[in-house]
């Protein structure tokens, strides 16, 4: 009798005090720790790389740093954690970072069933193929047969079960767990095919011998909406990254940029005004300074100068806007007003 | 009446609390409450934060449909095969090479425990040298050494190392004839069965028979003429039922036939040549720890030094040599999950990534496969003792 009373009371003991981590508190924890911790790529060329003296650079970079300068003013208070496919998820449900910006796919599940929110597209990409010039291959319905090298726990794994289901073509897939693994294979000629979205082929063809002699096939075989996400039920969390990211395309259709973004502030434009924190206050309302804006164009610069910077025509990944332009460019870039 | 022996034992003042019988009594209770508690407050916390965050909990996932390929798969799998499936398939893929690798492990590492012991100056060399390199060095590097040097020294599936037109070796594997069966195999099938039976019976009748009398009979020979011999014959009844299917370059790759995937072949390579080196000098230790009186009293009684070997040292050795022999085969079961670094898509590779991945049930995954890896090492453990039993001597 005696036993099951104690074990009764352990029991709600038990009840009480397993509260469990309030959903919250990210921005508060973020604030105390003086550093928000960024889940990234491994190394991604023009997303997230870091160079020779461990600084990282890249597209994915820019929205970490966009979310470090709105909340402390300091690019340099961020933490990269650099994530391969598989562990990425995981390691934003346990809390491990704060958000992810790592091109990842926004898909109905991963946004209901593994418990996250994606906050934004801040690049519309499909999944392709890169294969040697040498096989003469012109688009993928000649794939038959092929063995293709992809990385484990992608959308990619699955687009291509989809297409060579679809396709009625057979085929054999070799997944490693890592980008650089999977490249690596590519190169040794352990596969005939390559694939992952196309920013990343493009990305991921720098890095090899010999980068002419591979081709990217025109066919895109799917949508692949790539965002920064955070975990679900920290909204107050979530719109910070959400509208961090809608600065930077808001900046480019203002043309404010990270030059003149002091000239700017005296502008007349009661839009920009409102962006920059000339008027109301809408830093307060996300739980930041009113200079938030202000220090992301500074400090980051815009969707266009980060687009330019990192993955454009100009640099070795040689990515046109595409539907990556503004929509008053024809393209899907549309953020909301600040107002 | 109990009560008055047990309070005749004790001196009658001593309180309830400082009786060292009942306080043992509940420390044992309050650990076992404590443990117990913990536990509950494990799961509670971990429920509640996968409710709290919206994550699905559960095993139902299992059922629904997994969406991607696997490259290897012993049981048929599609892309439209469940998330179940795909677990099956790579059980199955770890069991293949655990397998595989133990048989390997086993023969080479008696071979170089014996080895290492030989008279011959540079055959015990050869052993010590293969022994102390290997198992000094971190099998995960081994591992990726092999892979990298199988990848890179194979030529593309185009310009194969082809052997008699049969087999054919590039970077895309080992691509051998696959042998197709037809109607009327089972014959062949029933036969082999009827003859290991059958040997299995002839071994326990000769060792009555030689006890008895001491007259010995041919067993391994007659076993072995039986076990080619009765298949050989039913496939000849049949009209030789099977074909072969040959490997053809198709395009891309070859078609048809069997594949051993060089992740598959240097996987297993990397993990018997690492586990063989420690079963190596298990089996060093297991023979010296006979003493040498015993070689000596069988030469006394006229052996020769082959049967003074197999019928006097090697039984005596197995004592010594079969409980770490059982670690070596569970560590090489469980180093097996190294596959991850190569993409031979194993339990852990499959189930434990790309399946986890896919379905964000991280905690369900994990558990899953910890709980496939103890069944299979306590099922291990289990035989080994079995067969550890079997063997320690027997008194008379």
């Amino acid at each position: 009798m005696k036993k099951i009373s104690l074990i009764a009371a352990g029991a709600a003991l038990i009840a009480l005090t397993a509260s469990g981590a309030q959903a919250q508190q990210t921005l508060d924890a973020v604030k105390k720790r003086g550093q928000v911790i960024c889940g990234v790529s491994q190394s991604l060329p023009g997303f997230a790389n870091p160079d020779a003296q461990g600084n990282w650079a890249g597209f994915d970079v820019d929205m970490c740093k966009a979310v470090a300068a709105a909340i402390f003013g300091d690019v340099k208070r961020v933490k990269f954690v650099p994530t391969t496919a598989k562990e990425r998820f995981t390691a934003l449900q346990s809390g491990e970072v704060d958000f992810l910006a790592r091109n990842t796919t926004w898909t109905m599940s991963r946004d209901v069933q593994l418990g996250f929110d994606f906050v934004g597209v801040n690049f519309y990409d499909g999944q392709g193929f890169m294969v040697p010039k040498k096989l003469g291959v012109k688009t993928a319905k000649e794939l038959k047969g092929a063995t293709v090298c992809t990385q484990t726990g992608t959308t990619t794994e699955q687009n291509l079960a989809d297409f060579f289901r679809a396709n009625k073509m057979e085929y054999k897939v070799v997944a490693f767990e890592k980008n650089d693994e999977v490249l690596a294979a590519y190169d040794s000629g352990r596969c005939d095919v390559f694939t992952t979205d196309r920013s990343g082929l493009a990305a991921d063809r720098t890095k090899l011998k010999s980068p002419n002699d591979h081709l990217i096939l025109p066919d895109v075989i799917s949508k692949e909406p790539l965002g920064p996400l955070v975990r679900h039920g920290d909204n107050n969390w979530g719109d910070v990254i959400r509208w961090s990211f809608f600065v930077m395309v808001n900046a480019e259709e203002l043309g404010v940029t990270s030059a003149n973004v002091d000239q700017m502030k005296s502008s007349a434009n009661p839009e920009i005004k409102r962006m920059l924190g000339g008027e109301g206050d809408f830093g307060k309302m996300l739980g930041l300074d009113n200079a938030w804006a202000y220090n992301i164009i500074k400090m980051v610069g815009n969707y266009a100068e980060s687009y330019e910077k990192n993955v454009g025509p100009k640099t070795p990944l040689g990515l046109e806007r595409g539907v990556n332009a503004l929509w008053s460019a024809g393209g899907l870039q549309y953020a909301p007003p600040i107002r | 009446m109990a009560v008055d022996v047990r309070d005749a034992g004790s001196a009658p003042s001593t309180p309830i609390w400082l009786d060292a019988r009942y306080r043992a009594i509940f420390f044992q209770i309050a650990l076992l409450v404590a443990v117990l508690a913990f536990g509950a407050y494990i799961f509670h916390n971990t429920y509640d934060n996968l409710q709290r965050r919206g994550i699905a909990s559960g095993f139902a996932f299992l059922g629904s449909t997994a969406g991607f390929d696997i490259i290897m798969h012993l049981i048929p799998y599609q892309a439209s095969s469940s998330f179940g499936q795909a677990l099956l398939v790579g059980l199955l893929n770890t069991m293949v090479v655990a397998i595989v690798g133990v048989i390997g492990a086993t023969l080479l590492g008696f071979t170089v425990g014996v080895a290492r012991l030989s008279r011959n100056w540079i055959v015990a060399r050869i052993a010590a040298v293969y022994i102390e390199v290997i198992r000094n060095i971190p099998l995960l590097l081994q591992i990726i050494f092999w892979y990298q040097l199988l990848g890179k020294s194979t030529p593309g599936p185009r310009n194969s190392i082809s052997l008699a037109g049969l087999f054919f070796l590039s970077n895309r594997g080992l691509y051998m004839p696959a042998p197709v069966t037809e109607d009327g195999f089972w014959l062949t099938v029933a036969a082999f069965i009827a003859a290991v039976v059958g040997s299995v019976v002839l071994a326990r009748w000769s060792k009555k028979r030689q006890e008895a009398t001491g007259q010995q009979f041919p067993v391994v020979l007659t076993s072995l003429g039986l076990i080619l011999g009765l298949p050989l014959l039913g496939l000849l009844v049949m009209g030789v039922p099977f074909h072969w299917n040959y490997a053809v370059l198709q395009g891309f790759n070859f078609e048809g036939g069997m594949v051993l995937i060089p992740e598959f072949i240097s996987l297993t390579f990397a993990l018997v040549l690492y586990t063989g080196a420690f079963i190596g000098e298990n089996v060093r230790a297991g023979i010296m720890a006979v003493s040498h009186g015993q070689t000596e009293a069988a030469y006394a009684v006229g052996l020769r030094p082959g049967p003074t070997l197999r019928l006097v040292v090697i039984p005596q050795a197995m004592r010594v040599i079969i409980p770490p022999l059982t670690s070596q085969y569970l560590n090489l079961t469980k180093n097996s999950s190294l596959a991850t670094a190569i993409a031979y898509p194993d339990l852990v590779a499959v189930f434990a990534g790309t399946v986890l991945n896919q379905t964000g049930q991280a905690v369900e995954c994990i558990a899953i496969t910890m709980a496939v890896y103890l069944t299979t090492s306590l099922s291990t453990s289990t035989f080994m003792n079995w067969f550890n039993r079997k063997m320690a001597l027997t008194e008379r």
